[in-house]
């Protein structure tokens, strides 16, 4: 983790791919630990944890044999106390599903990025797609919670990377960062943060007795206090429905309060969980709900319909899951239609119309040719509708 | 007798109800009591153990256990193994895996973890079939065998585990059996001590599954089997063609002294932080370029 | 020395075939627009099927505003260092963009309106190091490009370079520096009316 040396030290700026960027927020965010898998587009990431992570004391840096166990290395170090990473791309992300469920149901800190290309299978592995919306959301089996962040430039990338890991060790839940093709592999120029200037969430560890502690027990947040392994506190980790003390039971009144449990810890904190940028929205007429690169699209098509005189308004998702459903109703309350341009046959739009309840007409606006949603595109449909 | 008891105090979960969950006749107990005299032999602390399972009966084992215990997903024991290890090298991690487990779907993580030369120690437990799921075919069921997915006989030959073991590069590379619980409580000894990847085979009779389907008419009869085929491994080495067949050899199959990767990796480590301060910021010298990465994927000069 | 004090999306693309060094162009290009001179910068790049192929291209936005689209739409500089990359791009260009080719390579030019200089040959020729092909073409730009200055460029194309190529690689920079000034003609011509300039003493 850096430390801050001096207050008055000069931001950086650095002409960084938005992969890059990841990487760079992760090692703010305290992150000492990557296991991954090449896969285009997304191996920027490990490429540059793979040069940095070994010149940092304690850094580990694993390229494992799949992405199976690249996740399985990474939750093993979590639960060994390391803020723990890796990053993929479609195929290997669907590999991942099994471990996801795993660290779901263990309360497993981690964060995973998804950079976003073709598909279904093989698909289009150079070109950019949000097709792994919904599959982020309930890739995994059983019913389960889940947080899944989305970023649309250069340092967004590298600030969304820094919150997907706060909040894993705030709600000690696995983090998807999804991104695209695009967003990853556009440089641009960024701006460092000083440590110091953001915050970062360390894990809550359990300061009470050894013999008193109850890993699985409820607390206030819903989420119990974490040890590594190897402090003294001895226990059991399973992706059983366990009890309170982490061991297997079968016993309905337990298995509930297990469910109902992992289900409130991200429940009720929706107000610090949701991220949402509102851009033109307070007098918008006609709105676009939209994420990753397709956001910049649709902001420069926002200020183009303005300058037309038509009023839009952009509300871009940084967090797709939970999905955002009181932004999205006041988008939602105030327009008479609302655009969801997305790279993909309609996931998030799916979301939209969920909570619409008739106030608005959602119109999706679709592309699954590999290219990215231009201005123009989404220009046209603001003036049509 | 009191010192089997004091073993037990010692080291076995006081507020996890028994019994547990393996058949009478099951050799996994017999396992975990070597595993145990292994660690209490050690005189290691039982902070520093951390016991890793994968899924079936073995896996139940690491719930018994006073450890810092994990209980993992199928086959992927090994992976979460190799991130604590290498999160946190101090520890002594021990993988427990059956047959199924350790060698279907989860037969790649073992040959990387072997060629990796991770330190820990793995133990498979190998009973010839999968027993928590009903007695279906597992990769070292013999040829022949009857199980429930192979009612007409096992048509696939089985893996030698001790074989794959050492070509996939594991520091050391042994047999036991439950029968032969000494010479199992050194095995797993070594195997615990040792730096780098050890696995250690452990026959041990599933009769429930296995036995009953394939002429064992209780698990004596199991026990007893074992009993005649094991031959040291230095004794099978003189024996003829005729006489190997039916019979196992147990003991000691390599012995290597090499670097575990967490050491190789803490090496590589100390000497890029004893050089002049690295460059902190990106980019990186000589940074990633999207295209120069497809091309070195696709193996073209760019 | 005349400094832009607002440039909207100006957009550069960068092509040829893989090998040529078009992706590390654009980054030097990229970075020294953004870091030395300040601007907004988006650099993205297409290697789809096109790298097998052996096509290459980059893409830059530059402007005094957030970038918000970071691809390019309509080009005002067309960069092709090859006849396909020409054939590919040409028609993404703004009615009023200026195409650069490597006139020993798009032996077809699509329009007569076009800036040539044979960088390749200029390269091996000049410098005697093929490779430094893309320096001479950075130098060229700096001096097409109203907005670039050419120490800046020279200190970033300085900065991305190992030792042992540093010495070839500015004399090439600066060879197409004063090929550019002498086959290609005062360059504030050619945009006219994109941005506002302010007369600033020189660097």
């Amino acid at each position: 983790m850096p430390t801050p040396r001096s207050s008055r030290k000069k931001r950086k700026e650095v002409f960084a791919l938005g992969a890059e960027a990841v990487a760079e927020g992760a090692l703010l965010a305290g992150c000492s630990f990557y296991a991954g898998y090449p896969i285009t587009p997304s191996s920027e990431i490990m490429e540059t944890m793979a040069s940095r992570l070994p010149r940092i004391r304690d850094g580990v840096f694993l390229q494992m044999e799949d992405e199976i166990a690249s996740l399985g290395a990474v939750i093993g170090a979590s639960l060994a106390g390391r803020k723990a990473m890796t990053a993929t791309s479609g195929p290997g992300f669907s590999l991942m599903q099994e471990h996801i469920g795993y660290a779901c149901m263990a309360e497993t800190p981690l964060v995973v990025v998804n950079v976003m290309r073709g598909g279904p299978s093989t698909g289009l592995p150079t070109s950019p797609a949000q097709g792994d919306v919904q599959q982020a959301r309930w890739g995994t089996h059983g019913d389960h919670s889940i947080i899944v962040l989305s970023a649309s430039d250069t340092q967004e990338c590298l600030h969304m990377t820094v919150t997907a890991f706060n909040m894993a060790e705030k709600y000690r839940t696995p983090v998807i960062l999804l991104l695209d093709e695009v967003t990853a592999h556009t440089r641009e120029k960024i701006t460092l943060p000083l440590p110091g200037e953001f915050e970062v969430f360390n894990r809550v560890v359990p300061t009470m007795p050894p013999e008193w502690y109850k890993p699985f027990e409820e607390t206030v947040r819903g989420v119990p206090p974490m040890p590594p392994i190897g402090s003294g506190y001895r226990f059991h980790v399973t992706g059983l429905t366990h009890d309170v003390n982490g061991f297997p039971t079968q016993r309905p009144d337990e298995t509930v309060d297990l469910n109902h449990r992992l289900f409130r810890k991200i429940d009720q904190f929706f107000h610090d969980i949701q991220v949402v940028e509102e851009y033109q929205t307070r007098d918008a007429e006609v709105g676009v709900v939209a994420y990753g690169s397709v956001a910049r699209s649709a902001r420069y098509a926002v200020d183009q319909a303005r300058a037309r005189g038509i009023k839009a308004g952009l509300l871009k998702l940084g967090t797709l899951f939970p999905f955002p459903k009181a932004a999205a109703l006041r988008l939602l309350s105030s327009c008479r239609a609302v655009i969801v341009p997305e790279m993909n046959m309609g996931q998030m739009s799916r979301e939209v119309k969920r909570v619409n309840g008739g106030r608005s007409s959602v119109r999706t606006l679709n592309r699954v040719d590999g290219q990215i949603i231009t201005p123009s595109e989404i220009l046209k449909a603001l003036t049509q509708v | 007798m009191s010192d089997v008891t004091q073993l037990i105090h010692q080291y076995l979960r006081h507020n996890k109800k028994f019994p547990h969950v393996f058949c009478p006749g099951c050799g996994h107990g017999i396992a975990l009591g070597s595993l145990i005299r292994a660690v209490h032999g050690l005189s290691l602390s039982k902070d520093e153990v951390v016991v890793v399972a994968g899924i079936g009966c073995s896996g139940r084992i690491a719930v018994y256990v006073d450890f810092n215990t994990v209980h993992t997903t199928h086959g992927r024991a090994l992976t979460f193994a190799t991130g604590i290890k290498m999160a946190s090298p101090k520890l002594k991690v021990i993988c427990i895996m059956g047959d199924g487990d350790a060698l279907a779907i989860g037969g790649n993580h073992l040959i990387h973890a072997a060629r990796r030369n991770i330190g820990i120690a793995a133990l498979v437990l190998n009973n010839n079939i999968y027993g928590m799921t009903g007695g279906q075919t597992s990769p070292t069921t013999p040829g022949g065998a009857r199980t429930a997915t192979s009612p007409y006989g096992a048509l696939e030959k089985p893996f030698d585990l001790v074989d794959l073991a050492r070509a996939a590069g594991a520091n050391y590379v042994a047999r036991g059996t439950v029968f032969q619980a000494h010479l199992l409580d050194r095995l797993i000894s070594s195997a615990i001590e040792r730096p780098g990847f050890n696995l250690v085979e452990v026959l041990t009779p599933c009769h429930t599954q296995y036995g009953r389907k394939n002429k064992f008419k209780n698990p004596v009869d199991m026990y007893q089997a074992l009993k005649h085929a094991a031959v040291p491994r230095e004794a099978w080495e003189h024996f003829s063609e005729a006489e190997r067949k039916e019979r196992i050899p147990v003991g000691v199959f390599v012995e290597r002294d090499e670097p575990g990767l967490e050491e190789r990796y803490r090496v590589m480590q100390a000497a890029l932080l004893a050089r002049p301060k690295a460059r902190e910021a990106l980019p990186e010298p000589n940074g990633h370029d999207p295209a120069s990465t497809k091309a070195k994927l696709e193996g073209v000069e760019s | 020395m005349k400094r832009f004090t607002a440039l909207e999306r100006f957009e550069i693309r960068l092509s040829g075939l893989g090998g040529q060094g078009v992706i590390t162009l654009g980054k030097v290009l990229g970075g020294a627009l953004a870091l030395g001179h300040g601007f907004h910068v988006t650099q993205t790049q297409s290697y789809g099927p096109e790298a097998r192929g052996g096509a290459s291209r980059t893409d830059l936005v530059v402007s005094t505003v957030p970038i918000s689209y970071p691809k390019a739409e309509s080009v005002d500089l067309l960069v092709a260092l090859s006849q396909e990359a020409c054939n590919t791009y040409y028609r993404n260009m703004k009615p009023r963009g200026i195409l650069v080719i490597e006139s020993d390579l798009v032996r077809q030019p699509p329009s007569n309106f076009y800036l040539g200089l044979p960088f390749t040959r200029l390269a091996r020729d000049k410098i005697g190091v093929p490779q430094a092909m893309n320096s001479v073409v950075l130098g060229a730009l700096t001096w097409l490009l109203p907005f670039a200055r050419q120490a800046v460029m020279k200190k970033a194309l300085a900065a991305s370079l190992p030792a042992k190529v540093l010495d070839k690689n500015l004399k090439a920079f600066s060879l197409g520096y004063s090929q550019a000034k002498k086959h290609f003609g005062p360059p504030p011509a050619l945009w006219d009316g994109n941005g506002d300039e302010t007369e600033e003493p020189g660097d």
